[in-house]
């Protein structure tokens, strides 16, 4: 019987990344799931319980639960988001549903590291703190990557740094976020790949928007439309 | 009551201070060197250890359990080192412990004491206190007396001096003690060691801190690399110590952990070179009188605060400076104290006590909340989640602020997925500010983001407006 997921799309990805969160459904349906998104989600509240709103993420972290509590797993394609569900959701008085990163939901749950994905291209990977440290996703998406048939893996030096995004970081504390945006693009640049690749659309939207401000040529993709791609559906360039 | 010394009088908030720092290529430099040398040293020290992990949760557990009885643990230490000849004085703030110290230089009639490298005296200004009163402290440890003969102010726990490189030390101690010297490592540390040679052998008062305070024993312990402190704690004929009050381990074997923990996770060394333990005065061997001053100085106030209280757990290792991107970039001094990074983030705001302060408030958002600190601290302590903890007090202390009105109509928005949408559909609209696919200015506050950054045009449909679409 099919596995059944309940795909949390997250805000950012919703609003602003939807080829992110339709690879996943092609990916996840191509591994014999069946993909449902509960149209009634929203945000998990990281947000406001990271800038110091606790108060305010609380009624998002109910809504989460009352939303997505009726699955058996529910898969984001952010290690921050699903973090935050994992980790934050319990200290607010939450028992959210099983929630995973991608990466983990196919190699823990799923059982596979080879996805059938073809991907030609020069790739490196930035793993991301939260899916490092909070969810302790480890060496998981690189074994993911390292199974893409065509895809040419170059490892990105000082990788587990941050990247200085940190949300509202970014703009409180612009002046550093762009000091270790800095490193960060000078890693990647030093990689001479393609596509950056990471498991979170916010991250990817802060090297991405450095690296586009410097026209450094490097394209950022979510790891879930690398493992998306096949011979047969391969993917294309957004312009 | 007067204002705590634990941040700098006159220092601006971190965000300022970090855009100067920035600015200055060289503390960059010596900065990525320094920090990078000793992240990569300290995995090393760590991976030999098998049972790492354990004894992080013992350090942990152990220091949990000393806040727990502080009280009680605290009187028997004072008979501890009363009953073996030393005297316990108890200070509240900072103000009360420098005229306590203050005091007894006095009665021994002493113009110069020595100093062994101490968090505690330089949290409260000691050296300051000292010279407004006429008694001149001379720092033992090489990086602090670079600090203290630079006129400058310290930017690590461990190494005050890391933002200095060797040319720059050269040019501080030709200046300041007139002395021709190359900038080779161990031709610096022989100027130093001349120079201070003659001040261990002449000085009568020495001033320490404490590492650890063994409250069964009343067994005071210090670690150090130089023999500076060895120097300073046997020689002198008056000791006094000055101690925060959480530095208490129950008993001498509580210290089997700590003596492994600290010294892989501040120097990245297996044992540290002088570990030095005095208990109370031992008749005709090293100093014949022992003073230790006990200083609160805002940590009671700390205590009753249940998730900010593990920043009291604090070793001083220094390991989440060294691993901190934000820090190693922007240098300890933008954190405006004695504590910076990731622990000073989270223990400087807590020691002032009051988040109306607008330095104090500015530190717990000097974070990405990346994680790496609690990542290596050795006592466990969950900087990220005191970190978020401090946030939402410095929240509740600012009450209505431009960004709090947006971030409530940002939840009001989010709390209803039919209000999301709409918001979604309006701000999909930006789509026409964008050139090539990406957006290259906002107004404020955006424009804090697009100084550096692009954003990416929001797409003409959203993933649920596609999902409606084709799957609903």
């Amino acid at each position: 019987m099919a596995v059944k997921v309940a795909l949390f799309a997250t805000c950012l990805t919703d609003t602003f990344f939807p080829e992110t969160a339709r690879a996943v459904v092609r990916l996840l349906e191509r591994l014999g799931c069946s993909v449902e998104f509960p149209l009634d989600q929203t945000c998990c509240g990281q947000m406001h319980f990271n800038t110091g709103y606790r108060e305010h993420s609380k009624p998002l972290a109910r809504k989460y639960t009352d939303v997505f509590g009726g699955y058996d797993y529910v898969v984001a394609p952010s290690g921050s988001c699903a973090g935050m569900v994992r980790e934050i959701h319990p200290t607010l008085g939450e028992s959210p549903p099983r929630t995973f990163e991608l990466a983990e939901f196919l190699v823990d749950v799923l059982g596979v590291t080879d996805v059938g994905a073809w991907f030609p291209h020069r790739v490196t990977y930035h793993p991301t703190c939260h899916s490092l440290r909070m969810l302790g996703v480890g060496d998981k998406p690189m074994a993911l990557l390292r199974s893409v048939k065509g895809l040419d893996l170059v490892e990105l030096p000082d990788s587990t740094q941050c990247c200085g995004f940190g949300g509202t970081f970014a703009v409180k504390n612009a002046e550093t976020s762009t000091a270790m945006l800095a490193d960060k693009m000078r890693c990647v640049l030093d990689t001479g790949a393609e596509v950056l690749s990471a498991g979170d659309n916010s991250c990817l939207m802060h090297i991405g928007g450095g690296l586009s401000r410097l026209r450094a040529g490097v394209r950022p993709v979510h790891l879930a439309e690398i493992l998306a791609s096949t011979e047969e559906d391969p993917w294309r360039a957004t312009p | 009551m007067a204002r705590n010394p634990v941040t700098w009088l006159g220092s601006p908030t971190f965000p300022k201070a970090a855009k100067t720092a920035l600015a200055d290529t060289q503390l960059r430099q010596n900065l990525r060197k320094a920090t990078g040398t000793i992240r990569g040293r300290r995995a090393a020290a760590v991976a030999e250890m098998t049972d790492w992990e354990q004894l992080r949760v013992a350090g942990e557990q152990i220091k949990d359990d000393v806040l727990a009885r502080l009280d009680t643990l605290l009187v028997q230490l004072e008979e501890s080192v009363t009953a073996r000849g030393g005297t316990v004085h108890w200070a509240r703030d900072a103000e009360e412990a420098n005229r306590i110290v203050l005091d007894l230089c006095r009665a021994e009639d002493a113009q110069e004491v020595v100093k062994v490298k101490s968090m505690a005296t330089a949290e409260i200004g000691l050296n300051e206190a000292l010279e407004a009163g006429g008694v001149h402290a001379i720092e033992t440890d090489l990086a602090e007396l670079i600090v203290q003969l630079g006129d400058d102010r310290p930017s690590h726990i461990l190494v005050p001096a890391i933002h200095r490189n060797r040319s720059e030390i050269r040019e501080i101690f030709q200046r300041r003690m007139g002395v021709e010297v190359s900038d080779e490592p161990a031709d610096l540390a022989e100027a130093a060691r001349s120079y201070l040679r003659q001040k261990f052998l002449t000085t009568k008062v020495a001033i320490s801190g404490a590492n650890f305070a063994v409250a069964d024993t009343g067994s005071i312990v210090v670690l150090e690399s130089e023999g500076n402190g060895r120097m300073c704690l046997t020689l002198p004929d008056t000791l006094i110590t000055v101690m925060g009050i959480e530095k208490l381990v129950p008993s001498w074997q509580d210290l089997e952990v700590f003596l492994q923990l600290l010294p892989r996770s501040s120097t990245a060394e297996r044992m540290n070179p002088y570990t030095s333990v005095w208990t109370g005065v031992t008749p005709g061997d090293g100093p014949q009188r022992f003073h230790l001053v006990l200083i609160d100085n805002g940590r009671t106030a700390t205590l009753k605060d249940s998730v900010g209280r593990q920043a009291l757990r604090c070793i001083r290792c220094s390991a989440c400076l060294n691993v901190c991107p934000v820090y190693e970039r922007t240098g300890g001094q933008s954190y405006g104290s004695v504590y910076p990074g990731p622990i000073g983030a989270i223990l400087t705001p807590q020691l002032v006590g009051d988040l109306h302060d607008p330095l104090a408030a500015s530190l717990p958002y000097a974070s990405s909340l990346c994680g790496a600190c609690f990542e290596v601290c050795p006592v466990r302590i969950d900087i990220p989640s005191v970190l978020t903890h401090l946030r939402a007090e410095v929240v509740a202390a600012k009450g209505r602020t431009p960004e709090s009105i947006a971030m409530a109509a940002a939840a009001w928005m989010f709390a209803s997925a039919s209000r999301y949408e709409k918001a979604q559909k309006a701000g999909s609209l930006a789509r026409f500010l964008a050139k090539d696919g990406k957006i290259t200015s906002l107004p404020w506050p955006g424009s804090k983001w697009t100084s550096s950054r692009d954003v990416p045009a929001p797409p003409k449909e959203s993933f649920r407006a596609w999902w409606r679409k084709n799957r609903g």
